[in-house]
């Protein structure tokens, strides 16, 4: 499995019986999901607190060699997740599979599991080679074994020769890769890693997303990233899930999810949505035509529609970026327009941020790129927004989902 | 040269000019109860001792005369190095005694005891608002021939009824261990409570069981801790005189006693104060070695 991901470098290829076991078990496999094998997967899984469920039912694959990401607003159950799997909390129901193994109520120290804390937690006591060396230490692995792969995994982290410092004496980011190099250095089967970067400046913290991903890719272990942001997430995963109240309101490809999401929750948490409230008027095997506020018809294909929907009415949204502003509502085709009056026009480098109120007060944000393109309009003039079909999406109306997401994000 | 300053704005800066000196005098101005306590209490009462060490006593008339005679502190350590010994010995039982004792009462209340944890500690230090002196003469009580605990063991045929603990050396280190306890469990307590869980989270993923989680991360983290018990404990026990002279006999006399018999019995004002100086010598290289250990900052965290 990890020969399929063909990008393990020296580091891993050297690794022990363990994971040439799995290499061979794993390539026998062959699932309708590309030779995909769920490593993780949490079955029905609940976890009750003092009566209030942090998490509800939850089910969940995570595919050997993937980065994936748990995202939500403080509270979702994300951090909770992790811990069941990590084995520092037992589900109240429901089943964890590691490796097609139950590990439900298996101690921490029996899983082969490792984890990247929010503090980093380094031994305070141990200097960075023994931080680093501890899990090997309680695996018994020989003294040379030890040095050789620790001098190793120090490399792959970009921290060489700090084998003798002590965690106190390095700086925020450092500590963070020793946190890492302390986790990977065991090969886990997975790899937890919680909110890792949320004590980084803004700078550093994209300078480690890159340098995270690139390890990732480099050691080709499964990661399971915790996190509450939502660039972070976008721009690091394979695929990810949006998690709200315990339970997890969209999951697949940072794209597949920015562009159809099929809760409100999920469309204003991840990036900004336009949605508008509205009623289906009709509804074909391609297209679906809905009735907004206004009188106005918005067009998307009907596969957008989300499952879950209940009797007609729905939101439709289209994302900012999405929109043009048109000089006339000739020549759109077969796009969806509407009309309104630019009530804020933002310049911002990269482009141009319009806020156009509708006739019903409605609010839409529009975001042009500074390509040059003719029409600038500017606060106060009339405008024509218009949009491809295939761009717009529908999702349940859900009470208080907008409110969430503003005050969590 | 300030004449024209002084000339327009004279009460400017007179005032100025006090605030500044205000200013600089703060810090000597607020220490100056506590530089006059040490003073007149420590640094004066240490020298007089000093100079008493140097001194030749006429046991005869008590008069005593400066001789600079520092032969004084070898002789009263060969004469007295049986009793030094014993100190030693007792107090050092008696410390870890109250290690053994404290670390799982310490560890219990750090780890477990919740948001009730202060309450843990009351209750650790109530029977220690009763004077020093009423405890010890309560185990007297306790361990007196015929009291109730011995007797006890002696009707049930446990011991034999020659069987006595008041009067060894056996009671003293009870005596001890028991009086000193609160000076072990704290710094223990506070050396525990301060160990971040999610280090202890990070040993459980790392393969450690609870048992090597607690060899590797808790008891090398608690050592400080463990350092400062030691010390506290083991310092005023060994010049303790009280639990040796209320529970112990005659036989191992403690260094505390011979100090006090000098004094006040044999009037040997000279040889006492040798002594005593002998004993404040070695409890310092007891700090300075847990200084050059782990740091005097640390020091100051737990007294």
């Amino acid at each position: 499995m990890r020969t399929f991901w063909g990008v393990r470098q020296g580091y891993i290829q050297s690794v022990t019986n363990r994971a040439s076991e799995v290499d061979t078990a794993s390539r026998d496999i062959s699932s309708p999901t590309g030779g995909r094998r769920a490593i993780v997967q949490i079955q029905g899984v609940s976890k009750l607190f003092e009566d209030s469920a942090a998490v509800n039912n939850l089910s969940l694959d995570i595919y050997e060699g993937e980065f994936f990401s748990l995202l939500g607003p403080s509270g979702c159950g994300k951090t909770t997740t992790l811990r069941m799997l990590g084995g520092f909390e037992e589900p109240t129901t429901g089943r964890i599979l590691l490796g097609g193994k139950d590990v439900t109520y298996l101690a921490p120290y029996h899983r082969d599991v490792n984890t990247v804390f929010q503090s980093y937690a380094l031994f305070p006591h141990l200097n960075i080679f023994e931080n680093v060396a501890f899990g090997l230490r309680r695996r018994h692995v020989s003294k040379d074994d030890v040095a050789r792969r620790v001098s190793e995994i120090l490399e792959i982290v970009d921290l060489p020769g700090f084998e003798k410092r002590r965690a106190s004496q390095l700086s925020g980011g450092q500590q963070q890769r020793v946190a890492l190099a302390r986790a990977l250095i065991n090969e886990p089967t997975l790899l937890l890693l919680d909110e890792p970067m949320s004590a980084l400046d803004a700078k550093l913290r994209h300078q480690m997303q890159i340098e995270l991903k690139r390890i990732q890719t480099q050691v080709g272990i499964t990661f399971l990233y915790v996190t509450h942001d939502q660039e972070e997430a976008m721009t690091m995963s394979d695929r990810l899930a949006v998690m709200r109240h315990g339970v997890i309101e969209g999951i697949g490809s940072p794209k597949d999810i920015y562009d159809s999401p099929t809760t409100e929750f999920v469309a204003t948490f991840l990036g900004a949505s336009n949605l508008l409230a509205g009623e289906v008027a009709s509804s074909d095997a391609t297209t679906t035509v809905v009735r907004v506020a206004g009188g106005t018809t918005v067009s998307l294909p009907t596969e957008r529609l989300p499952k879950g929907l209940d009797g007609t009415s729905v939101k439709v949204g289209v994302r900012p970026e999405k929109i043009s502003i048109v000089p006339s509502t000739s020549d759109v085709g077969a796009r969806n327009t509407l009309r309104g009056r630019v009530l804020v026009s933002t310049f911002t480098g990269v482009g141009n941020q319009y806020i156009v109120e509708l006739a019903n007060d409605t609010r839409i944000t529009v975001y042009a790129q500074n390509i040059g393109s003719d029409v600038a309009p500017r606060s106060g003039e009339e405008a024509i927004l218009a949009w491809p079909v295939e761009h717009t999406f529908a999702v349940v109306p859900m009470e208080g989902a907008s409110r969430d997401a503003e005050s969590e994000s | 040269m300030e004449q024209p300053v002084l000339a327009d704005h004279p009460g400017g800066l007179a005032r100025r000019r006090s605030s500044v000196w205000g200013k600089r005098l703060a810090p000597y101005l607020l220490s100056l109860p506590a530089g006059l306590w040490l003073l007149l209490l420590f640094v004066i009462p240490l020298f007089m001792m000093l100079s008493m060490s140097l001194k030749t006593c006429s046991p005869a008339s008590g008069v005593c005369t400066m001789t600079w005679s520092w032969g004084e502190l070898p002789h009263v350590v060969n004469l007295y190095h049986q009793q030094f010994v014993t100190s030693l010995e007792f107090a050092a039982i008696a410390t870890l005694v109250d290690l053994v004792i404290s670390y799982p009462i310490a560890y219990w209340i750090a780890f477990y005891g919740g948001r009730k944890k202060n309450f843990f500690l009351i209750m650790l230090l109530v029977p220690f608002f009763v004077s020093f002196v009423i405890r010890t003469l309560v185990w007297q009580f306790i361990l007196s021939d015929n009291g109730f605990f011995i007797g006890f063991l002696q009707h049930h045929h446990i011991v034999s009824q020659n069987f006595h603990v008041l009067g060894t050396g056996a009671a003293v280190i009870a005596g001890l261990a028991y009086n000193y306890l609160p000076f072990t469990a704290l710094p223990l307590y506070v050396a525990l409570e301060r160990i971040d869980r999610r280090v202890l989270d990070a040993a459980y993923d790392l393969y450690a069981n609870r048992r090597t989680a607690f060899m590797k991360v808790i008891m090398p983290l608690s050592i400080p801790g463990v350092f400062a018990a030691f010390l506290l404990t083991f310092i005023p026990a060994f010049g303790d005189y009280v639990n040796q002279e209320i529970l112990g006999g005659t036989a191992n006399t403690m260094i505390g006693t011979v100090i006090q018999d000098l004094f006040l019995v044999t009037s040997d004002y000279a040889g006492g104060a040798s002594l005593s100086i002998v004993l404040l010598l070695i409890s310092l290289v007891g700090i300075w070695f847990y200084a050059r250990v782990l740091g005097s900052r640390s020091i100051e965290e737990y007294l």
